[in-house]
């Protein structure tokens, strides 16, 4: 199988590569460029990676299942990170995070990362986001809310669903 | 009442502050990097002619900086390990990796004033002759690395960075390189291997101490976010006079992330030492003390890694007299000056600077459960102890918040932790994730085997009732 990325995207991962003296080291960096643009890391993906590097596709595959940013299935159009760790489970994530779920149908209980059967959203809990003086924090794909109340989390995914709708990026 | 000494935060805080180039120049930007280029060499009364570079590192040296990213340990020797004569390049790279959950003092630097950032990495660079060096940042810190990269580019286009520098004939390159949302990618050799594109295990030391064998086996520096900041300060007053800015052995100013059961959580600068445990949580102007009615519980001092104190708890306060001598006394915790020397004498450290309040609502075995969660999810698990360790304490502490406990399980915890630290492991993760185990287990014991007890007693009693099903549900 093979997978030839964009001559864009190429360009941009090959100006990458050249920020380091070993192109090894550019594989976190060439991986999140692949992700971002795809929205997961596809065994093509992984391998052509493993190519371009001149690594061997394990050397690449041991950093996908290690580094808990990389994803290999396709996640939601809108990804939500809530912070699980203490200073935000002293100011209720955990009910957030059920809430949430109960909102979008999902299952409190279950671990790790769970998509909507639309693949309107994926929910994940993750580890302190470095925001503890305005817990509880969510990520909502690249962006962070912050002191983010049940209410404010509602509206958080309605914007999303409305974006989805009219196609634009809340 | 004590106060914020505002040196690295100072334009952070002013609300008009922008992070672009433009007005970190319009409030003094890059002068310290000009004048330290500018810097003739100088010859001592010895005869001995020092350079610019070596000047800078002396100065770092009397300023007493120590390591803003965990360990304390003291910026000028640090500097001072560097294998100088090994003819490989060094490196030098910036941790913004920020994970220890309660910090989030580098995130206010890089989202505010990147610049100085830069500015104080590249005159570590020059005083230590690098050419080359990283910023390993956090994956989840999107925002803080769009802007350092626009940071570097703007530096790049005003002739701060790059080849030359203002003329002076010194090369720079910076690079931004983001993890990807493992902790241990903080502890530095971890980050290391991180950087050179493998599974971020820490190495082990000796022999791998950066400062010889560090990133491709060549003498590397790594230097936390707020340390590089405070590089910048130095050059600009002086070493001498930011050693009068905090105590002896305890210099300058250090941000303290102040978060949990208080009513102004935030990030304040302080002189280190000059303020206690005490005015960081209770003073107006800081923390603003505990909510309504509510009394104090527990303070973890130093970030979740480090050894939580009770409520009430006395402490050994070692201080040192104007003529050296030392004296010792017993006081309470939260009189105790925030800074690294009297928090390690007192049993626990000032860490990452994150302080979590704790206050009588919250609940101490659920609260240690999500740490150590934390801990078992993040153990790179290349050692036993850590890797086997970590998780069993999750588990035992996840049975009794979701009452599958028994009393036993508070010595069960205690002999678990007991046996990671100590070097037995690679990395002082090991000790990261015992110490909260073993200070919470024996500062709130009766918390534990009441939990237990309790736990048995419900099971006893007919099963599973609705509360524990929300309990275990809620996971806090
Ligand atoms: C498990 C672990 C996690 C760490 N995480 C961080 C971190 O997120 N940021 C940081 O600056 N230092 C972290 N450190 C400390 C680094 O290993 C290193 O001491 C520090 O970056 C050195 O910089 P400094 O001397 O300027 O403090 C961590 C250490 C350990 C053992
Ligand atoms: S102590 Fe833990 S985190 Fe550190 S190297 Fe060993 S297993 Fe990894
Ligand atoms: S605990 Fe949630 S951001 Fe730190």
């Amino acid at each position: 199988m093979s997978m030839e990325p964009p001559a864009d995207l190429e360009a941009e991962i090959d100006a990458l590569i050249s920020r380091y003296p070993h192109p090894r080291s550019a594989v976190l960096m060439v991986l999140h460029a692949l992700q971002e643009r795809f929205g997961f890391i596809s065994p093509d993906a992984l391998e052509w990676t493993a190519r371009k590097l001149g690594l061997q596709p394990i050397n690449v595959w041991e950093l996908v299942t290690f580094y808990p940013m990389f994803r290999q299935q396709p996640q939601g159009r809108f990804h939500l990170k809530l912070c699980r760790t203490l200073g935000c489970a002293l100011a209720g994530s955990h009910e957030l995070h059920a809430h949430l779920c109960g909102k979008l149908g999902l299952d409190p209980r279950a671990q790790g990362p769970q998509t909507t059967p639309d693949g309107m959203f994926t929910i994940e809990f993750v580890e302190c986001l470095a925001a503890c003086d305005a817990a509880p924090v969510m990520m909502c794909n690249d962006a962070l809310h912050e002191r983010v109340s049940l209410k404010r989390a509602e509206a958080i995914v309605d914007e999303c669903q409305l974006a989805a709708r009219h196609g634009f990026e809340p | 009442m004590a106060r914020e000494q505002l040196l690295i935060l100072k334009h952070a805080r002013e609300p008009d502050y922008t992070p672009d180039l433009e007005c970190y120049l319009r409030h003094g930007g890059y002068a310290t990097l000009k004048r330290a280029l500018a810097l003739p060499a100088r010859t001592l009364a010895d005869g001995r002619v020092q350079s610019a570079p070596e000047q800078l590192r002396q100065e770092i040296m009397v300023s007493g900086l120590r390591g803003r990213g965990g360990a304390g340990f003291s910026c000028g020797l640090k500097w001072s390990f560097v294998d100088r004569k090994s003819g490989k390049p060094i490196y030098l790279i910036c941790n913004a990796d920020e994970s220890e959950p309660g910090t989030f003092k580098d995130r206010q630097i890089l989202h505010r004033d990147p610049h100085q950032l830069l500015e104080g990495m590249i005159l570590a660079c020059y005083a230590n002759g690098v050419h080359l060096a990283y910023i390993y940042i956090r994956g989840e810190f999107v925002a803080g690395a769009k802007l350092l990269q626009r940071a570097l580019a703007e530096a790049k286009a005003a002739h701060f960075l790059g080849s030359n520098i203002l003329d002076s004939g010194y090369d720079l390159e910076i690079h931004v390189h983001r993890g990807a949302g493992a902790y241990i990618c903080g502890e530095e050799t971890g980050l290391i291997e991180s950087l050179e594109g493998k599974r971020p295990y820490p190495r082990i030391k000796p022999p791998y101490f950066p400062a010889v064998l560090g990133l491709y086996q060549c003498p590397t520096i790594v230097n936390n976010v707020e340390t590089l900041c405070a590089v910048l300060h130095i050059a600009a007053m002086g070493g001498s006079q930011y050693a009068k800015l905090g105590t002896p052995n305890n210099t300058g100013t250090r941000l303290a992330s102040l978060s949990g059961h208080v009513r102004r959580p935030g990030c304040y600068e302080i002189e280190v030492g000059k303020v206690t445990l005490r005015d960081l949580i209770f003073d107006p102007a800081l923390g603003g003390g505990l909510r309504d009615g509510r009394q104090l519980k527990a303070v973890i001092p130093g970030g979740v890694s480090s050894k939580v104190f009770k409520a009430g708890e006395r402490v050994t306060l070692k201080r040192k007299t104007a003529d050296g001598k030392e004296t010792e006394q017993q006081v309470d915790m939260l009189d105790l000056p925030y800074d690294f020397d009297s928090l390690i004498a007192a049993g626990s450290m000032s860490g990452s600077g994150a302080i979590i309040v704790l206050d009588d609502t919250a609940d101490l075995v659920a609260a240690l459960a999500n740490i150590s969660e934390f801990f078992a999810h993040e153990s790179c698990g290349q050692c036993t102890p850590c890797r086997e360790g970590s998780l069993w304490m999750a588990k035992i502490l996840r049975r009794l918040t979701s009452g599958q406990g028994r009393p036993a399980d508070a010595d069960d915890l205690k002999h678990i932790a007991d046996q990671i630290p100590g070097g037995r492991t690679i990395c002082a993760f090991g000790e990261a994730c015992s110490w909260p185990v073993q200070s919470f287990v024996a500062k709130f014991r009766e918390d534990f085997l009441a939990r237990g007890a309790a736990n048995e007693a419900r099971r006893g009693g007919g099963g599973e009732t609705h509360e524990m099903k929300i309990a275990a549900t809620a996971g806090v």
